[in-house]
């Protein structure tokens, strides 16, 4: 993975960077010593690594624009970061450049049932916005696997998803409003309480930007009342064809599941081992969803079941208990971390039409022989997002570029199928290269243009997203 | 003389854009004048008609921008499918005429009742093909419900009337409709007392898909009307469960005949009560509890809430200064449009310093020779 040159001129400097951020900034929030920085060195994408040159924690709006003005000023690139626990490098710091952490951003500002929204700093972890009004049986719906851990600045920069967003939507579906910082420390304020923000829709651009627009600090965010219940059924099937088939039948029987998760045999496999959740051993897996009353959800289960019965499933268990749910979401559940005890492992997120599973499931099989990686996939079937995880041995020379590189392929035949490159970690560094294989040059022409608006001398996060030799000129020019 | 272009490719579209010598009035099918008058050729996207892709099992739907709405709601209707954020029809309340495109819909960022629940019209949109003020043809997003490659620029595209960039195809989501519907009604309540009711109702576990309250309903009296949609079962249950926990309002009854569930939300939906009637129509989007307040403070207004009291419409005499209106609102936090009525000084709220000046900056990147809809939004 390449990153650009660091500016000698930045490098040169970084005496007086760290006196003039420690001048605007608490003592013990300017991080420059090399052994802490190297706590920073790299998010969830554990593959690159590189300590920044210093490490900045403001604890309010305020100092994070004092800290944005002294980069700007300076011309210091500033890497923004919620928790790091990005899976595509979003967070991964040049040797020039500062790394702004959001984690002293922890407060809930305001939260407002009759309104229906909590206002939050955007440092806060996404599990714990849920926490702070769950008491009153509310909750905020996106749902990342690392909600507890993630912060909701990340999951703003990475419009992050999760097992429920066939039905809550993603996080631009439920953000309402954010007090942003640019890169020349101006404050703005988009949205707010009310629905659907003012004039052209700058919170909807800001949403997935990767950081690359401006710093969120606090974000308004849309909570809803909680069902009074949810149970899942979970259906097994001989082939990959036959569950893709049953999938695309339930939506159109006018079914709305909360969740439709599917998983293939090697993670049935895979987590039967780790977790025992007794799940069959059969080509694929589907754990379908629903909410409402008691009544409610017997009665969508039973109109789930009939539909999967038509598809001669070699397993169909219908939970009737709180006990059962969790017996079934628990193989489910450990897929990762049954994977990370088999070995390394690439987990990508391309997400296709829902018509396409069969295909590219068979491709991603035949690829595997082809490249001589096991792959196991557990993704999101209601919504074509996918997650390929590639097995392979970090220690063993060569296995991580085969690795990616077919990770690259699995990407690029999801885009020739009509679907895209991520669904829900972003980019990062990870698929910058790749951008090309899905958009013509003047596409992304556009999108780096919008970022000429927001951030003239691109010192935000400028090496994610968009390949390293189509940003150059505009990088280069800043410098 | 003013033109009117109706080009029936993207090729043609794009090249009248890039050979254009002076400003163009782009639109779908014209329904929905809103924002300051424009001068100049108009570009209407009528033409560019027709449903491209349609995979009810994916809950996906690819089709042309000037492809009239009526179109699309027919290929869907077949299916058991709807466009789920109830997009309003102006016509009735601008007295307009024509046929309404979905591309329109997007461009105006237009949603009804159920937005409330679903979300916006902009949440239901998937992916845009458009042309920048240059004549370059854009791609952006996709067909697939979950997509964070690159930035999202069918947001922006989305309610930016045109003035960005010309949409020529867009793909969007669709929902299932649901079986049945049922709709518990309050009468007599006064608007703060309304907006309590519907905020119980919505902070509740049965997902209410319509919070509105009339001021004056067709019986001439106020009416709070709540609705829940799903299975026959469900929207019995839930209407009873919810009944028993607003009661205290007022006395609640239930309507679960469907064509009156259905003309009562189009009613709201295409704020019926201001159909006919002479005045200046206002948009609020505000936050709920707020909305009596704003209300009370435009004197001889009228006012029509919706999305549980998010959104206001309001009828006030013709000529009104938009003054106290803005005013009222900025106070409190959102934003109000002029629907109908002189809109030559500007229809949609100023925007603040630093927004203004993001927003200029994004229209010279998108349209550097201010050629679309010049003026409209500002």
């Amino acid at each position: 993975m390449e990153m650009p040159r660091p500016n000698p001129d930045v490098l040169a400097r970084k005496d007086e960077i760290i006196r003039r951020l420690q001048a605007v900034m608490p003592k013990d929030a300017v991080i420059s010593d090399a052994v802490e920085t190297r706590a920073y060195e790299c998010d969830a994408l554990t593959a690159y690594k590189c300590p920044p040159l210093a490490v900045v924690l403001p604890a309010s709006t305020e100092e994070v624009s004092a800290a944005l003005r002294v980069c700007h000023e300076l011309g210091v690139p500033v890497v923004p970061r919620g928790a790091g626990t990005s899976l595509a490098g979003g967070a991964l710091p040049n040797e020039d450049s500062v790394i702004l952490g959001v984690a002293r951003l922890n407060e809930v500002i305001e939260t407002d049932y009759e309104n229906r929204f909590i206002r939050v700093q955007s440092g806060r972890t996404n599990l714990s916005v849920s926490g702070a009004v769950e008491e009153a049986g509310f909750f905020y719906a996106p749902d990342p696997s690392s909600q507890l851990a993630c912060a909701i600045a990340g999951n703003i920069a990475m419009n992050s998803g999760g097992a429920h967003c066939l039905k809550y939507g993603v996080t631009t579906n439920n953000l309402m409003g954010v007090t942003m910082v640019l890169m020349d420390g101006t404050v703005t304020r988009i949205g707010g309480a009310h629905l659907d923000a003012q004039g052209l829709d700058i919170l909807g651009l800001i949403c997935g930007s990767e950081g690359q627009l401006g710093v969120v600090t606090e974000a308004t965010l849309r909570i809803l009342h909680k069902p009074e219940g949810a149970r899942p059924v979970l259906i097994g099937f001989e082939s990959n064809e036959t569950a893709g088939q049953c999938v695309s039948d339930i939506i159109r029987a006018g079914v709305l599941p909360v969740a439709i998760e599917f998983m293939d045999r090697p993670c049935i496999r895979a987590t039967e081992d780790f977790a025992g959740a007794g799940y069959p051993d059969c080509e694929a897996l589907l754990i379908v969803e629903v909410e409402g009353s008691d009544e409610e959800i017997d009665e969508q289960l039973e109109i789930i079941s009939k539909i999967a019965r038509r598809h001669d499933p070699v397993e169909l268990r219908q939970s009737a208990s709180a006990e059962e749910s969790a017996r079934i979401w628990l193989g489910r559940k450990s897929a990762f971390g049954a994977m990370g005890q088999i070995n390394d492992y690439m987990c990508l997120d391309g997400t296709i039409p829902v018509s396409q599973l069969p295909l590219v499931l068979r491709r991603i099989a035949e690829m595997s022989d082809e490249f001589g990686l096991d792959v196991a996939n557990v993704f999101h079937a209601g919504d074509g997002n996918m997650h390929p995880l590639i097995l392979f041995d970090a220690n063993k020379p060569g296995d991580l570029e085969r690795c990616e590189a077919f990770g690259a392929e699995i990407l690029k035949l999801c885009v020739e199928v009509g679907g895209c490159l991520t669904g829900e970690h972003g980019v990062g560094v990870e698929k910058r290269d790749l951008m090309r294989s899905q958009f013509a040059p003047h596409d992304l022409e556009m999108q780096m243009a919008v970022k000429d608006v927001f951030d003239p001398d691109w010192l935000l996060n400028p090496a994610k997203v968009f390949p390293l030799d189509d940003s150059a000129g505009r990088r280069i020019a800043a410098e | 003389m003013v033109k009117r272009l109706k080009p029936g490719t993207e090729e043609e579209l794009a090249e009248i854009i890039r050979d254009a010598d002076g400003p163009l009035h782009v639109m779908g099918g014209g329904t929905r004048p809103i924002g300051r008058p424009v001068d100049g050729d108009e570009l209407s996207t009528s033409a560019l008609n027709g449903i491209v892709h349609y995979e009810p099992g994916a809950l996906t739907l690819v089709a042309k921008a000037g492809t009239p709405v009526a179109d699309i709601e027919a290929a869907l209707k077949t299916e058991g499918q709807r466009l789920a954020f109830e997009p309003m029809d102006h016509r009735g309340l601008l007295g307009t005429a024509g046929s309404p495109t979905i591309g329109g819909i997007f461009a105006a960022n237009v949603s009804g009742p159920r937005r409330i629940q679903c979300g916006a019209a902009r949440d239901f949109l998937l992916g845009v093909r458009f042309s920048d003020g240059r004549g370059r043809m854009i791609s952006n997003g996709g067909r697939v419900m979950k997509n964070v490659t690159g930035y999202d620029l069918v947001k922006l595209m989305a309610g930016s009337h045109g003035t960005l960039g010309v949409i020529t195809e867009l793909s969007l989501k669709v929902l299932p409709s649901s079986r049945s519907t049922g709709v518990l009604l309050m009468e007599g309540l006064d608007d703060a007392t309304a907006v309590r009711a519907l905020s119980q109702a919505l902070g509740s576990p049965y997902e209410v898909t319509g919070a509105a309250h009339l001021q004056r309903g067709m019986t001439g009296h106020p009416v709070t009307m709540i609705r829940l949609e799903g299975s026959e079962t469900s929207v019995a249950y839930r209407l009873s469960e919810l009944g028993k926990r607003i009661d205290a309002f007022a006395q609640v009854t239930a309507e679960t005949d469907p064509e009156l569930a259905r003309a009562g939300w189009a009613y709201i939906r295409d704020v019926g009560p201001f159909h006919d009637r002479a005045g200046d129509v206002w948009r609020l989007s505000v936050k709920p509890g707020d909305a009596p307040g704003i209300v009370a403070q435009v004197d001889g207004a009228e006012a029509v809430y919706d999305w549980g009291g998010g959104l206001v419409w309001l009828l006030v005499p013709e000529g009104t200064g938009a003054g106290a209106i803005r005013f009222a609102v900025s106070e409190k936090g959102g934003h109000a449009t002029l629907v109908r009525g002189d809109s030559t000084g500007g229809a949609f709220q100023p925007e603040p310093e630093p927004l203004a000046v993001l927003s200029a900056g994004l229209r010279a990147q998108f349209d550097p020779r201010g050629i679309l809809n010049p003026g409209l939004m500002g």
